[in-house]
Protein backbone atom coordinates (compact mmCIF):
# COMPACT_ATOMS: atom_id res chain seq x y z
CA UNK A 1 0.00 0.00 0.00
CA UNK A 2 1.49 3.32 -1.14
CA UNK A 3 2.02 6.03 1.45
CA UNK A 4 -0.91 8.42 1.54
CA UNK A 5 0.05 12.02 0.81
CA UNK A 6 -1.87 15.04 2.07
CA UNK A 7 -1.72 18.77 1.45
CA UNK A 8 -1.14 20.88 4.56
CA UNK A 9 0.08 24.25 3.29
CA UNK A 10 -0.80 26.60 0.42
CA UNK A 11 0.83 29.73 -1.00
CA UNK A 12 0.34 31.89 -4.08
CA UNK A 13 1.18 35.21 -5.62
CA UNK A 14 -0.85 35.89 -8.75
CA UNK A 15 -2.48 38.59 -10.90
CA UNK A 16 -5.66 38.27 -8.81
CA UNK A 17 -4.12 38.22 -5.35
CA UNK A 18 -0.75 38.33 -3.64
CA UNK A 19 -1.69 35.56 -1.20
CA UNK A 20 -4.05 32.57 -1.10
CA UNK A 21 -6.94 34.20 0.85
CA UNK A 22 -7.05 37.19 -1.55
CA UNK A 23 -6.69 35.02 -4.66
CA UNK A 24 -9.41 32.61 -3.50
CA UNK A 25 -11.86 35.42 -2.65
CA UNK A 26 -11.33 36.93 -6.11
CA UNK A 27 -11.43 33.54 -7.87
CA UNK A 28 -14.91 32.92 -6.45
CA UNK A 29 -16.06 36.42 -7.36
CA UNK A 30 -14.61 36.50 -10.88
CA UNK A 31 -12.21 39.35 -11.57
CA UNK A 32 -9.70 40.06 -14.32
CA UNK A 33 -6.01 40.52 -13.61
CA UNK A 34 -5.24 41.62 -17.19
CA UNK A 35 -4.40 45.25 -17.87
CA UNK A 36 -2.70 47.45 -20.44
CA UNK A 37 1.08 47.48 -19.98
CA UNK A 38 2.43 50.94 -19.23
CA UNK A 39 6.06 50.03 -20.00
CA UNK A 40 7.89 52.13 -22.59
CA UNK A 41 9.15 48.95 -24.30
CA UNK A 42 5.68 48.15 -25.63
CA UNK A 43 5.82 51.13 -28.02
CA UNK A 44 9.60 51.03 -28.44
CA UNK A 45 9.52 47.53 -29.95
CA UNK A 46 6.09 48.02 -31.55
CA UNK A 47 4.81 44.88 -29.81
CA UNK A 48 1.60 43.54 -31.33
CA UNK A 49 0.25 42.79 -27.83
CA UNK A 50 -0.12 45.68 -25.36
CA UNK A 51 -1.39 43.94 -22.23
CA UNK A 52 -0.70 41.17 -19.74
CA UNK A 53 -1.69 40.01 -16.25
CA UNK A 54 0.95 41.22 -13.82
CA UNK A 55 1.23 39.91 -10.26
CA UNK A 56 -1.10 42.09 -8.17
CA UNK A 57 1.55 42.46 -5.43
CA UNK A 58 5.09 43.00 -6.75
CA UNK A 59 7.51 40.58 -5.08
CA UNK A 60 9.81 43.52 -4.34
CA UNK A 61 7.14 44.83 -1.94
CA UNK A 62 7.31 41.59 0.07
CA UNK A 63 11.03 40.76 -0.01
CA UNK A 64 13.81 42.96 1.33
CA UNK A 65 15.74 45.01 -1.22
CA UNK A 66 18.92 42.99 -0.73
CA UNK A 67 17.09 39.65 -1.00
CA UNK A 68 15.31 40.72 -4.17
CA UNK A 69 18.50 42.02 -5.78
CA UNK A 70 20.06 38.55 -5.80
CA UNK A 71 17.04 36.81 -7.31
CA UNK A 72 15.52 36.77 -10.76
CA UNK A 73 11.85 37.87 -10.62
CA UNK A 74 10.77 34.24 -11.13
CA UNK A 75 12.73 33.19 -8.04
CA UNK A 76 11.32 36.13 -6.09
CA UNK A 77 7.78 34.86 -6.79
CA UNK A 78 8.81 31.31 -5.82
CA UNK A 79 10.17 32.45 -2.47
CA UNK A 80 7.12 34.61 -1.71
CA UNK A 81 4.68 31.75 -2.44
CA UNK A 82 6.70 29.05 -0.69
CA UNK A 83 7.10 31.15 2.47
CA UNK A 84 3.34 31.58 2.61
CA UNK A 85 2.78 27.84 2.10
CA UNK A 86 5.39 26.95 4.72
CA UNK A 87 3.93 29.32 7.30
CA UNK A 88 0.44 28.04 6.47
CA UNK A 89 1.52 24.42 7.12
CA UNK A 90 2.80 25.45 10.54
CA UNK A 91 5.61 22.88 10.67
CA UNK A 92 7.83 23.79 13.59
CA UNK A 93 9.79 20.57 14.03
CA UNK A 94 11.21 18.94 10.92
CA UNK A 95 14.08 16.65 9.99
CA UNK A 96 15.55 18.82 7.25
CA UNK A 97 17.19 15.77 5.64
CA UNK A 98 13.63 14.52 4.95
CA UNK A 99 12.37 17.81 3.46
CA UNK A 100 12.56 18.15 -0.36
CA UNK A 101 11.71 20.81 -2.92
CA UNK A 102 10.19 20.32 -6.39
CA UNK A 103 9.82 23.78 -7.87
CA UNK A 104 9.19 24.25 -11.56
CA UNK A 105 9.49 27.00 -14.10
CA UNK A 106 8.68 27.06 -17.77
CA UNK A 107 11.35 29.47 -18.94
CA UNK A 108 13.62 30.32 -16.00
CA UNK A 109 15.44 33.60 -15.45
CA UNK A 110 14.61 35.28 -18.74
CA UNK A 111 14.84 38.83 -17.33
CA UNK A 112 18.30 38.14 -15.91
CA UNK A 113 19.53 36.46 -19.10
CA UNK A 114 18.40 39.25 -21.39
CA UNK A 115 19.45 42.07 -19.05
CA UNK A 116 22.92 40.54 -18.91
CA UNK A 117 23.03 40.30 -22.71
CA UNK A 118 22.09 44.00 -22.95
CA UNK A 119 24.80 44.85 -20.40
CA UNK A 120 27.39 42.84 -22.30
CA UNK A 121 26.60 44.60 -25.56
CA UNK A 122 26.35 48.10 -24.08
CA UNK A 123 29.04 48.05 -21.38
CA UNK A 124 31.24 45.02 -21.99
CA UNK A 125 31.93 41.76 -20.11
CA UNK A 126 33.32 43.40 -16.95
CA UNK A 127 29.88 44.85 -16.16
CA UNK A 128 28.04 41.51 -16.42
CA UNK A 129 27.11 40.85 -12.78
CA UNK A 130 28.71 37.89 -10.98
CA UNK A 131 25.25 36.77 -9.79
CA UNK A 132 24.05 36.38 -13.39
CA UNK A 133 24.45 32.58 -13.63
CA UNK A 134 22.73 31.63 -10.36
CA UNK A 135 19.96 34.11 -11.18
CA UNK A 136 19.24 32.90 -14.71
CA UNK A 137 19.48 29.12 -14.17
CA UNK A 138 16.09 27.40 -14.35
CA UNK A 139 16.74 25.60 -11.06
CA UNK A 140 17.10 29.04 -9.41
CA UNK A 141 13.59 28.99 -7.86
CA UNK A 142 14.02 25.43 -6.49
CA UNK A 143 17.48 26.24 -5.17
CA UNK A 144 16.33 29.45 -3.49
CA UNK A 145 13.38 27.71 -1.81
CA UNK A 146 15.64 24.89 -0.63
CA UNK A 147 18.10 27.40 0.79
CA UNK A 148 15.35 29.45 2.40
CA UNK A 149 13.67 26.48 4.16
CA UNK A 150 16.75 24.33 4.72
CA UNK A 151 15.39 21.53 2.53
CA UNK A 152 18.15 18.97 2.12
CA UNK A 153 16.39 15.93 0.61
CA UNK A 154 16.94 17.27 -2.91
CA UNK A 155 15.81 20.37 -4.81
CA UNK A 156 14.28 19.44 -8.16
CA UNK A 157 13.14 21.41 -11.19
CA UNK A 158 10.74 19.70 -13.58
CA UNK A 159 10.62 21.67 -16.83
CA UNK A 160 7.80 20.84 -19.25
CA UNK A 161 6.64 24.25 -20.51
CA UNK A 162 3.10 25.00 -19.34
CA UNK A 163 2.77 21.58 -17.66
CA UNK A 164 5.78 22.25 -15.39
CA UNK A 165 3.87 23.37 -12.27
CA UNK A 166 1.61 20.32 -12.34
CA UNK A 167 4.58 18.05 -13.02
CA UNK A 168 6.24 19.46 -9.88
CA UNK A 169 3.23 18.35 -7.81
CA UNK A 170 3.44 14.93 -9.48
CA UNK A 171 7.11 14.74 -8.58
CA UNK A 172 6.36 15.77 -5.00
CA UNK A 173 3.92 12.88 -4.65
CA UNK A 174 6.53 10.46 -6.01
CA UNK A 175 9.23 11.73 -3.62
CA UNK A 176 7.03 11.01 -0.61
CA UNK A 177 5.57 7.72 -1.86
CA UNK A 178 9.01 6.37 -2.72
CA UNK A 179 10.25 7.24 0.76
CA UNK A 180 12.82 9.81 -0.37
CA UNK A 181 11.17 12.56 1.68
CA UNK A 182 8.42 13.03 4.28
CA UNK A 183 7.57 16.60 3.36
CA UNK A 184 7.89 18.34 -0.04
CA UNK A 185 7.43 21.98 -0.91
CA UNK A 186 6.34 21.91 -4.54
CA UNK A 187 5.16 24.53 -6.96
CA UNK A 188 5.99 26.62 -9.97
CA UNK A 189 7.06 30.18 -10.73
CA UNK A 190 7.20 32.32 -13.84
CA UNK A 191 8.12 35.92 -14.62
CA UNK A 192 8.21 36.27 -18.39
CA UNK A 193 6.30 39.50 -19.03
CA UNK A 194 9.28 40.80 -20.98
CA UNK A 195 9.20 42.13 -24.56
CA UNK A 196 11.08 39.15 -26.03
CA UNK A 197 8.76 36.34 -24.82
CA UNK A 198 5.75 38.53 -25.69
CA UNK A 199 7.13 38.99 -29.22
CA UNK A 200 7.90 35.26 -29.49
CA UNK A 201 4.50 34.03 -28.27
CA UNK A 202 2.80 36.66 -30.46
CA UNK A 203 4.85 35.52 -33.43
CA UNK A 204 3.44 32.00 -33.10
CA UNK A 205 -0.08 33.50 -32.93
CA UNK A 206 -0.62 32.20 -29.39
CA UNK A 207 -1.54 35.51 -27.72
CA UNK A 208 -4.83 37.37 -27.73
CA UNK A 209 -4.64 40.72 -29.56
CA UNK A 210 -7.65 42.27 -27.89
CA UNK A 211 -5.57 45.35 -27.09
CA UNK A 212 -8.56 47.66 -26.65
CA UNK A 213 -10.17 45.42 -24.01
CA UNK A 214 -7.57 43.46 -21.97
CA UNK A 215 -10.00 42.50 -19.17
CA UNK A 216 -12.11 40.54 -21.69
CA UNK A 217 -9.22 39.06 -23.71
CA UNK A 218 -8.84 35.74 -21.85
CA UNK A 219 -12.05 33.89 -22.69
CA UNK A 220 -11.63 30.11 -22.60
CA UNK A 221 -14.43 28.16 -24.31
CA UNK A 222 -15.90 31.34 -25.79
CA UNK A 223 -16.62 31.30 -29.52
CA UNK A 224 -14.58 34.50 -29.96
CA UNK A 225 -11.43 33.44 -28.08
CA UNK A 226 -8.29 34.51 -29.92
CA UNK A 227 -5.34 33.43 -27.76
CA UNK A 228 -4.01 33.44 -24.22
CA UNK A 229 -2.97 36.33 -22.00
CA UNK A 230 0.51 36.32 -20.43
CA UNK A 231 0.44 36.09 -16.64
CA UNK A 232 3.10 35.84 -13.95
CA UNK A 233 3.48 34.70 -10.36
CA UNK A 234 3.88 31.49 -8.39
CA UNK A 235 1.97 28.82 -6.54
CA UNK A 236 3.29 26.54 -3.79
CA UNK A 237 1.96 23.55 -1.86
CA UNK A 238 3.29 21.69 1.16
CA UNK A 239 2.82 17.95 0.61
CA UNK A 240 3.22 15.69 3.59
CA UNK A 241 3.13 11.97 4.28
CA UNK A 242 -0.19 11.42 6.02
CA UNK A 243 1.38 9.82 9.09
CA UNK A 244 3.74 12.80 9.42
CA UNK A 245 0.83 15.25 9.27
CA UNK A 246 -1.31 13.25 11.70
CA UNK A 247 1.55 12.92 14.19
CA UNK A 248 1.80 16.67 14.51
CA UNK A 249 -1.95 17.27 14.46
CA UNK A 250 -1.79 19.29 11.25
CA UNK A 251 -4.72 20.92 9.51
CA UNK A 252 -5.19 18.79 6.37
CA UNK A 253 -6.73 20.51 3.33
CA UNK A 254 -7.10 17.42 1.16
CA UNK A 255 -5.44 14.26 -0.06
CA UNK A 256 -3.27 14.33 -3.16
CA UNK A 257 -4.80 11.09 -4.36
CA UNK A 258 -3.16 10.52 -7.73
CA UNK A 259 -1.08 12.15 -10.42
CA UNK A 260 0.29 11.31 -13.84
CA UNK A 261 2.42 12.60 -16.66
CA UNK A 262 2.28 11.51 -20.30
CA UNK A 263 3.69 12.74 -23.61
CA UNK A 264 1.81 13.10 -26.91
CA UNK A 265 4.74 12.34 -29.24
CA UNK A 266 2.57 14.01 -31.85
CA UNK A 267 3.80 17.57 -32.58
CA UNK A 268 6.16 20.01 -30.91
CA UNK A 269 3.46 22.62 -30.21
CA UNK A 270 0.08 21.51 -31.57
CA UNK A 271 -2.06 19.41 -29.21
CA UNK A 272 -3.09 16.01 -30.49
CA UNK A 273 -6.53 16.85 -31.99
CA UNK A 274 -7.98 13.67 -30.52
CA UNK A 275 -6.49 14.47 -27.10
CA UNK A 276 -5.07 10.95 -26.80
CA UNK A 277 -2.10 11.92 -24.61
CA UNK A 278 -4.34 14.00 -22.35
CA UNK A 279 -6.84 11.15 -22.12
CA UNK A 280 -4.11 8.74 -21.07
CA UNK A 281 -2.91 11.23 -18.46
CA UNK A 282 -6.42 11.64 -17.03
CA UNK A 283 -7.03 7.89 -16.91
CA UNK A 284 -3.62 7.24 -15.36
CA UNK A 285 -4.11 9.86 -12.63
CA UNK A 286 -7.54 8.40 -11.83
CA UNK A 287 -6.14 4.87 -11.77
CA UNK A 288 -3.28 6.05 -9.56
CA UNK A 289 -5.76 7.52 -7.08
CA UNK A 290 -8.27 4.60 -7.33
CA UNK A 291 -10.85 7.08 -8.62
CA UNK A 292 -14.04 6.25 -10.53
CA UNK A 293 -15.45 8.77 -13.01
CA UNK A 294 -18.50 9.24 -10.73
CA UNK A 295 -16.25 10.44 -7.89
CA UNK A 296 -15.14 13.49 -9.90
CA UNK A 297 -17.20 16.63 -9.25
CA UNK A 298 -14.90 19.41 -10.45
CA UNK A 299 -12.14 20.02 -13.00
CA UNK A 300 -9.77 22.96 -13.08
CA UNK A 301 -9.15 22.88 -16.82
CA UNK A 302 -5.99 23.87 -18.63
CA UNK A 303 -8.19 25.97 -20.98
CA UNK A 304 -5.84 28.74 -22.09
CA UNK A 305 -8.28 30.50 -24.47
CA UNK A 306 -6.49 29.60 -27.69
CA UNK A 307 -8.67 28.62 -30.66
CA UNK A 308 -6.92 25.24 -31.10
CA UNK A 309 -6.16 24.28 -27.49
CA UNK A 310 -9.48 24.29 -25.68
CA UNK A 311 -11.34 21.64 -27.67
CA UNK A 312 -8.97 18.63 -27.42
CA UNK A 313 -9.16 18.95 -23.62
CA UNK A 314 -12.92 18.51 -23.84
CA UNK A 315 -12.41 15.47 -26.05
CA UNK A 316 -10.01 14.03 -23.48
CA UNK A 317 -12.32 14.74 -20.52
CA UNK A 318 -15.17 13.04 -22.36
CA UNK A 319 -13.00 10.02 -23.15
CA UNK A 320 -11.80 9.71 -19.55
CA UNK A 321 -15.06 10.47 -17.71
CA UNK A 322 -17.60 9.13 -20.23
CA UNK A 323 -21.13 10.48 -19.92
CA UNK A 324 -20.31 11.64 -16.37
CA UNK A 325 -18.46 14.57 -17.97
CA UNK A 326 -21.84 16.37 -18.17
CA UNK A 327 -22.11 16.32 -14.36
CA UNK A 328 -18.71 17.88 -13.68
CA UNK A 329 -18.33 21.57 -12.79
CA UNK A 330 -15.49 22.88 -14.97
CA UNK A 331 -13.57 26.06 -14.13
CA UNK A 332 -11.19 27.84 -16.50
CA UNK A 333 -9.37 30.13 -14.09
CA UNK A 334 -6.97 31.44 -16.75
CA UNK A 335 -9.95 33.59 -17.76
CA UNK A 336 -9.20 35.62 -14.62
CA UNK A 337 -5.43 35.55 -14.20
CA UNK A 338 -4.13 34.77 -17.68
CA UNK A 339 -1.64 32.02 -18.34
CA UNK A 340 1.16 31.77 -15.79
CA UNK A 341 3.04 29.29 -18.02
CA UNK A 342 5.26 27.12 -15.79
CA UNK A 343 3.52 28.48 -12.69
CA UNK A 344 -0.01 27.89 -13.96
CA UNK A 345 -0.28 24.26 -12.88
CA UNK A 346 0.93 25.07 -9.38
CA UNK A 347 -1.49 27.97 -8.91
CA UNK A 348 -4.32 25.86 -10.33
CA UNK A 349 -3.37 23.04 -7.95
CA UNK A 350 -3.79 25.51 -5.09
CA UNK A 351 -7.19 26.55 -6.49
CA UNK A 352 -8.21 22.89 -6.88
CA UNK A 353 -7.27 22.10 -3.29
CA UNK A 354 -9.21 25.17 -2.11
CA UNK A 355 -12.22 24.07 -4.20
CA UNK A 356 -12.25 20.65 -2.50
CA UNK A 357 -11.59 22.10 0.96
CA UNK A 358 -14.07 24.97 0.71
CA UNK A 359 -16.50 22.97 -1.49
CA UNK A 360 -16.84 25.78 -3.99
CA UNK A 361 -15.80 25.97 -7.65
CA UNK A 362 -14.10 29.15 -8.88
CA UNK A 363 -15.53 31.25 -11.64
CA UNK A 364 -14.86 31.38 -15.39
CA UNK A 365 -15.25 34.93 -16.67
CA UNK A 366 -15.79 36.28 -20.20
CA UNK A 367 -17.86 33.32 -21.38
CA UNK A 368 -20.46 35.11 -23.50
CA UNK A 369 -21.10 32.65 -26.33
CA UNK A 370 -19.95 29.17 -25.41
CA UNK A 371 -18.32 27.29 -28.28
CA UNK A 372 -20.99 24.71 -29.28
CA UNK A 373 -18.23 22.18 -29.90
CA UNK A 374 -17.27 22.33 -26.20
CA UNK A 375 -20.51 21.59 -24.34
CA UNK A 376 -18.96 21.43 -20.85
CA UNK A 377 -20.78 22.58 -17.72
CA UNK A 378 -18.64 25.69 -17.24
CA UNK A 379 -18.87 27.45 -13.87
CA UNK A 380 -19.64 31.13 -14.51
CA UNK A 381 -20.82 32.14 -11.05
CA UNK A 382 -19.78 30.83 -7.63
CA UNK A 383 -21.02 27.29 -7.27
CA UNK A 384 -21.18 24.95 -4.29
CA UNK A 385 -19.69 21.48 -4.68
CA UNK A 386 -21.47 18.47 -3.11
CA UNK A 387 -20.80 17.06 0.37
CA UNK A 388 -19.41 13.60 1.04
CA UNK A 389 -16.21 12.27 -0.47
CA UNK A 390 -15.37 14.28 -3.60
CA UNK A 391 -12.55 14.40 -6.13
CA UNK A 392 -11.34 17.29 -8.29
CA UNK A 393 -8.88 17.10 -11.18
CA UNK A 394 -6.49 19.71 -12.53
CA UNK A 395 -5.01 19.42 -16.02
CA UNK A 396 -1.96 21.08 -17.54
CA UNK A 397 -0.54 20.70 -21.02
CA UNK A 398 2.70 22.11 -22.37
CA UNK A 399 4.47 22.73 -25.65
CA UNK A 400 6.43 19.61 -26.38
CA UNK A 401 3.34 17.44 -25.95
CA UNK A 402 3.53 17.28 -22.14
CA UNK A 403 0.35 16.30 -20.27
CA UNK A 404 0.12 16.37 -16.49
CA UNK A 405 -2.90 15.69 -14.28
CA UNK A 406 -3.42 15.72 -10.53
CA UNK A 407 -6.37 14.36 -8.58
CA UNK A 408 -7.32 15.87 -5.21
CA UNK A 409 -9.69 14.06 -2.82
CA UNK A 410 -11.54 15.52 0.16
CA UNK A 411 -10.62 14.22 3.62
CA UNK B 1 40.04 63.02 -7.78
CA UNK B 2 38.23 62.01 -4.65
CA UNK B 3 39.58 62.32 -1.11
CA UNK B 4 39.95 59.19 1.03
CA UNK B 5 36.86 60.27 2.97
CA UNK B 6 34.88 60.57 -0.24
CA UNK B 7 36.09 57.17 -1.44
CA UNK B 8 35.11 55.59 1.89
CA UNK B 9 31.67 57.19 1.75
CA UNK B 10 31.19 56.05 -1.87
CA UNK B 11 32.34 52.53 -1.04
CA UNK B 12 30.00 52.39 1.97
CA UNK B 13 27.13 53.33 -0.31
CA UNK B 14 28.01 50.52 -2.76
CA UNK B 15 28.32 47.98 0.09
CA UNK B 16 24.97 49.11 1.49
CA UNK B 17 23.32 48.75 -1.92
CA UNK B 18 24.68 45.20 -2.34
CA UNK B 19 24.35 43.81 1.19
CA UNK B 20 22.01 46.09 3.12
CA UNK B 21 24.73 46.79 5.73
CA UNK B 22 24.46 50.24 7.31
CA UNK B 23 26.97 52.62 5.63
CA UNK B 24 28.44 53.56 9.03
CA UNK B 25 29.40 49.89 9.59
CA UNK B 26 31.78 50.14 6.64
CA UNK B 27 34.92 51.37 8.43
CA UNK B 28 38.55 51.40 7.29
CA UNK B 29 39.75 48.60 9.60
CA UNK B 30 36.87 46.24 8.80
CA UNK B 31 37.59 43.03 6.88
CA UNK B 32 35.20 42.42 3.99
CA UNK B 33 34.92 38.69 4.73
CA UNK B 34 35.52 38.40 8.50
CA UNK B 35 33.72 41.52 9.76
CA UNK B 36 31.24 42.41 7.02
CA UNK B 37 30.42 38.80 6.02
CA UNK B 38 30.65 39.61 2.30
CA UNK B 39 30.93 36.55 0.05
CA UNK B 40 33.07 36.39 -3.09
CA UNK B 41 30.19 37.01 -5.47
CA UNK B 42 29.10 40.13 -3.58
CA UNK B 43 32.73 41.23 -3.43
CA UNK B 44 33.02 41.04 -7.23
CA UNK B 45 29.80 43.03 -7.60
CA UNK B 46 31.16 45.67 -5.21
CA UNK B 47 34.46 45.80 -7.15
CA UNK B 48 32.73 46.29 -10.50
CA UNK B 49 30.46 48.98 -9.07
CA UNK B 50 33.46 50.72 -7.49
CA UNK B 51 35.29 50.67 -10.83
CA UNK B 52 32.36 52.47 -12.46
CA UNK B 53 31.87 54.95 -9.62
CA UNK B 54 35.53 55.94 -9.26
CA UNK B 55 36.64 55.49 -12.87
CA UNK B 56 39.41 53.03 -12.01
CA UNK B 57 40.30 49.48 -12.98
CA UNK B 58 40.73 46.89 -10.20
CA UNK B 59 42.33 43.79 -11.77
CA UNK B 60 40.86 40.43 -10.69
CA UNK B 61 44.23 39.31 -9.26
CA UNK B 62 44.27 42.43 -7.09
CA UNK B 63 40.88 41.74 -5.49
CA UNK B 64 42.22 39.04 -3.14
CA UNK B 65 44.65 41.61 -1.68
CA UNK B 66 41.82 43.95 -0.73
CA UNK B 67 41.20 42.37 2.68
CA UNK B 68 39.94 45.44 4.51
CA UNK B 69 37.88 48.45 3.54
CA UNK B 70 41.07 50.50 4.08
CA UNK B 71 42.93 48.35 1.50
CA UNK B 72 40.24 49.12 -1.05
CA UNK B 73 40.22 52.85 -0.27
CA UNK B 74 44.04 53.02 -0.65
CA UNK B 75 43.97 51.04 -3.90
CA UNK B 76 41.31 53.28 -5.41
CA UNK B 77 43.09 56.47 -4.24
CA UNK B 78 46.39 55.29 -5.81
CA UNK B 79 44.68 54.20 -8.99
CA UNK B 80 43.11 57.62 -9.34
CA UNK B 81 46.41 59.44 -8.69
Amino acid sequence: MARKVVITGLGATTPIGGDVPTMWKNALKGVSGAHTLEDDWVAKYELPVHFAARASTPATEVLSRVEAKRMDPSTQFAVVASREAWADAGITDIDHDRLAVAFATGIGGVWTLLDAWDTLREKGPRRVLPMTVPMLMPNGPAAAVSLDLGARAGAHTPVSACASGTEAVHMGLDLIRSGKADVVVCGGAEAAIHPMPIAAFASMQALSRRNDDPEHASRPYDRDRDGFVMGEGAGALVLEAEEHALARGARIYAELAGTSVTADAYHITAPDPEGLGATRALKAAMFDGRIQAEDVVHVNAHATSTPVGDKPEYTALKAALGSHVDNVAVSATKSQMGHLLGASGAVEAVLTVMAVYDRKAPVTINLENQDPEIPLDVVTSERALPGGSIVALSNSFGFGGHNAVIAVRSV
Amino acid sequence: MASNEEILAGLAEIVNEETGLAPEAVELDKSFTEDLDIDSISMMTIVVNAEEKFGVRIPDEEVKNLKTVGDAVSFIANAQA
